[in-house]
């Protein structure tokens, strides 16, 4: 397992060398500090500890800061992942180079928070007819029995708070791997407003149709890096 | 948007195609892919609207085809796009051409550009 935690950048759209324009979000990942180790002996299980976006030492309560080995940085941002590739040890940082050969990657965010939502929006209900006589437009309906049961089941769908949970997008393609500029290129929409937090892993599903690779045109990945294909 | 955005486009934006407005009629070649062969296609009409900034910049196309109006919309950094030729400059007082699409014939067409400034 990979992953890195990035910031949204914003979306964009970038020319592949067939010429067809694709949609992309730019993701911004500093560098990333591994914050802790787990291991077997000690936890029960591999993980590491990853951090991003340093934080001013005055800033930190001291529980908080317990959580950093001596003389490192504090960070806003902890994500442990489990099963790290290639074991790096506490105080090592990651960049965009992790992802470079990739071809999928899954990106995690809190989606944008909608509000207080009906049905129809919340959990994609028809609703009814906007005229003809009609008195029942977007309204959830029925939502249950009489006598038997007479309560609502557990987990009914209902109006409600949306938006504001956490959100995966699987198998989104990674363009490129802008080193240079610590960017990664991901195709298609990734949860969240522009600045929000991501965690990009590598494809957990890995893809199971078969995807022809994308290559962009001239000159995106800034030069150096090359893009991935 | 946002600077970094704007850079990463910039590696990707053409700068040599002839700067043109809505209202000009332009002549746009377009390569177009027919299995393993590419040619070159012509197509020229009245630009009667641009939008998008940076890199996602495009043009609206229209022209009158065997008596039906078509109209294209074309990425304008669009490696596709093999050149661009600015056939007539028009004189227009709108961002947007959209009123020549209930316009037929001589009614439909847009004074020429004389001596002004662009």
């Amino acid at each position: 397992m990979k992953a890195l935690i990035g910031r949204k950048v914003g979306m964009t759209q970038l020319f592949a060398d067939d010429g067809s324009l694709l949609p992309a979000t730019v993701i911004r990942v500093d560098p990333n500090v591994v914050v802790g180790v787990r291991t077997p002996e000690r936890d029960g299980y591999t993980a590491v500890v990853l951090g991003a976006d340093p934080l001013r030492p005055k800033r930190v309560t001291k529980p908080y800061a317990g959580q950093f080995a001596d003389g490192m940085a504090p960070v806003r941002h902890l994500v442990e992942v489990r099963d790290f590739e290639g074991a790096p040890s506490v105080g090592d940082t990651l960049g965009v180079e992790l992802f470079a050969g990739a071809m999928l990657v899954d990106v995690q965010g809190t989606s944008k928070g909608k509000g207080f939502q009906g049905v129809m929006k919340r959990h994609g209900f028809h609703g009814g007819r906007k005229s003809h006589g009609s008195k029942f437009h977007r309204a959830p309906g029925s939502i249950g029995q009489s006598a038997s049961p007479s309560r609502v089941v557990k987990g009914k769908k209902m109006a409600g708070r949306m938006g504001g949970t956490s959100a995966t997008m699987h198998n989104l393609r990674l363009y490129g791997v802008d080193a240079e500029r610590h960017l990664l290129l991901v195709g298609g929409p990734c949860p969240g407003p522009r600045g929000g937090t991501l965690l990009v892993t590598d494809a957990k599903k890995g893809g199971t149709r078969n995807r022809a690779a994308v290559s962009l045109a001239a000159g995106v990945a800034g030069g150096s890096s090359g893009e991935a294909s | 948007m946002n600077n970094l955005i704007r850079e990463l486009e910039q590696a990707q934006k053409r700068d040599d195609l002839p700067p043109f407005a809505v209202g000009d009629t332009i002549r746009v070649h377009y390569r177009i892919v027919e299995g393993k062969n590419e040619r070159i296609q012509a197509y020229e009409g009245i630009c009667i609207g641009i939008r998008g900034r940076g890199l996602t910049r495009t043009c609206m196309v229209r022209k009158i085809s065997y008596g039906v109006g078509v109209e294209r919309v074309f990425p304008m950094h669009s490696p596709k796009i093999a050149r661009i030729e600015v056939i007539r400059r028009g004189r227009v007082r709108r961002a947007k051409l959209y009123y020549l699409r209930d316009r037929v014939g001589k009614a439909a067409k847009v004074k020429e550009l004389v001596g002004g400034k662009r």
